[in-house]
């Protein structure tokens, strides 16, 4: 059960946004993508999603090829994708929004049981079932985009800076819930992030995108201890 | 007093025929960013259908389901066979959002043509399963007849049903998420594609059912070249970008509001304005709400 990437390339155009990029993620672990704005990180995340195509290298998971499968095919392979911004639909309810990522789930009768899974996970949705998402906070959309991602009882998770926008306190809370989650449901996953301590301090792994390709890949501790990784990255 | 309340009726009867043909254009419209110019000939087409049924089946009411069926069914075909083929040859090119479009302009002449080839001058009409001698109150006869009655209560029926499936259904929350969002949908595990197939058969069940509604009510007459069916796909057209183009809500609205508004005109000023004062009220309500009645983010909702 890992994610094996090795020596992606993908363009946009005539710019090569990532060039010959490895690294593999083994069961149950979180690895933490980080790098500077435009390294690369979330179109690595979009190409491992199926939203863009590669120009070449392969990435598996669980010996599955993700470079020439589309999105809603990955997705009944048990990878789901978290996209940047908060990826809810703001038209539709927290419930929908939440029972959206159970539709393709033929037996459709597990899917209440594992609505009350993810309301229990994140009690403030409970509180807003039926509340348009439109009318949530920045971080109450975050735990709906992910809670929608759980619902497709995923083994692969892939989140787009779950940070973003978000105010200091809620960033913890929502890494808090991300750690107990992976650790909870033996999820694995990549977590990409430009808050680079946050992300390194609950991730077990850390890769470190610089222009499209890999600076350094090691253990989270190693990282956070690194003098080069710390100097460019976690800022003292 | 009679003459106001008749207007009022007939103007909410014809209204409701433009709000499917609305329906059927905005269908189309949020989830791929076209509008179906040939939503007229697919309905003329249907129409047809439901015309030969009538004659072999001798039955009004089993001819509608099954050209209804045979719009969606045509539609789907039109969608996997021709506009995704469209859309993937023209995704990167400078004409990509237009070119769709224009295609459908062309598949409406290509029905129309075909149609004329198939069935010449042929005469076909389709007569009014019920009287269309108005009801007679305390000795007036209004010109709602039980023909506008049931026309009424098939399109208020056939809304409630779409409302339901839209609403309550697994397949209607696929339906909404692959309009509002389609790459969310995709990766939260809806084949999109195969939904937009979906709402082009809806569409083109909707736009059936305002054909084989439209012809009774109007000279019951069928041609290939029907001005009818240019003013069903103009004034449904009209209906949609009143009611904001985004939403089905909205489609019913600019219907019923192009529908009374017509009425009025008819009677009380004169019949030959009609086609114009159409034009005069969406040039208002754009000048006015330049994004339809509503047209706003709670609109799209509906």
């Amino acid at each position: 059960m890992t994610l094996v990437v090795s020596d992606l390339c993908v363009d946009h155009g005539a710019i090569r946004a990532i060039s010959g990029v490895c690294f593999e993620v083994g069961k149950g672990q979180l690895a933490a993508v980080i790098g500077a704005n435009g390294a690369g990180k979330t179109t690595l995340l979009r190409t491992l999603s199926g939203l863009k195509s590669t120009s070449s290298g392969t990435a598996f998971w669980n010996g599955h090829d993700l470079l020439h499968a589309k999105p809603e095919q990955l997705v009944r392979l048990g990878i789901s994708h978290v996209s940047e911004g908060k990826s809810v639909i703001p038209e539709l309810t927290v419930e929908e929004n939440l029972n959206l990522g159970a539709l393709w789930r033929s037996n459709g009768a597990e899917a209440p049981a594992t609505l009350i899974q993810v309301l229990a996970t994140f009690p403030r949705l409970a509180e807003r079932r039926s509340q348009l998402a439109d009318t949530l906070s920045g971080g109450e959309r975050q735990m709906l985009a992910i809670g929608r991602a759980l619902m497709s009882k995923p083994e692969l998770l892939l989140l787009d800076e779950p940070s973003l926008g978000l105010a200091p306190l809620v960033i913890a809370q929502i890494f808090q819930s991300i750690r107990d989650l992976t650790s909870a449901m033996g999820l694995t996953v990549v977590l990409v992030e430009q808050n680079a301590m946050s992300a390194l301090k609950i991730a077990d792994i850390g890769i470190v995108l610089n222009l499209g390709s890999v600076v350094v890949s090691d253990t989270a501790k190693n990282l956070i201890e690194n003098p080069q990784v710390r100097a460019a990255y976690l800022g003292y | 007093m009679y003459q106001f309340i008749n207007t009022v009726l007939n103007g909410i009867t014809s209204g409701a025929i433009f709000s499917l043909m609305a329906i059927a254009l905005v269908l189309v419209w949020r989830s791929t960013r076209v509008i179906n110019f040939a939503q007229s000939g697919m309905a003329l087409l249907s129409t047809y259908i439901g015309f030969e049924c009538i004659q072999r089946l001798h039955s009004f009411w089993i001819a509608l389901p099954l050209s209804m069926i045979a719009g969606a069914f045509f539609a789907a075909l039109v969608d996997t066979f021709f506009m995704r083929v469209l859309f993937r040859r023209t995704a990167d090119g400078p004409i990509s959002g237009v070119a769709p479009i224009i295609a459908t302009l062309g598949l409406l002449g290509l029905i129309r043509s075909s149609l004329g080839m198939i069935v010449g001058n042929s005469d076909a009409s389709i007569r009014p399963p019920v009287s269309n001698v108005g009801f007679t109150v305390s000795g007036h006869t209004l010109a709602f007849s039980p023909l506008k009655l049931m026309t009424l209560s098939m399109v208020i029926a056939l809304m409630l049903g779409l409302t339901l499936v839209f609403q309550r259904t697994n397949l209607g929350l696929a339906l909404r998420a692959s309009a509002y969002a389609p790459e969310i949908a995709r990766l939260a595990g809806v084949r999109v594609d195969a939904i937009r197939t979906i709402g082009w058969a809806l569409a083109g069940a909707a736009g059936a059912a305002a054909g084989m509604l439209q012809t009774p009510n109007g000279n019951g007459a069928l041609a290939p070249d029907s001005l009818e069916f240019n003013l069903l796909l103009v004034f449904g057209f009209i209906a949609a970008v009143i009611g904001g183009l985004e939403s089905l809500v909205g489609a019913v609205v600019g219907g019923l509001v192009l529908g009374l508004f017509l009425a009025f005109i008819q009677y009380y000023v004169s019949g030959s304005l009609v086609f114009i004062a159409a034009f005069c009220i969406l040039i208002i309500v754009l000048l006015l709400k330049p994004k339809g009645l509503l047209g706003s983010k709670a609109g799209r909702r509906a």
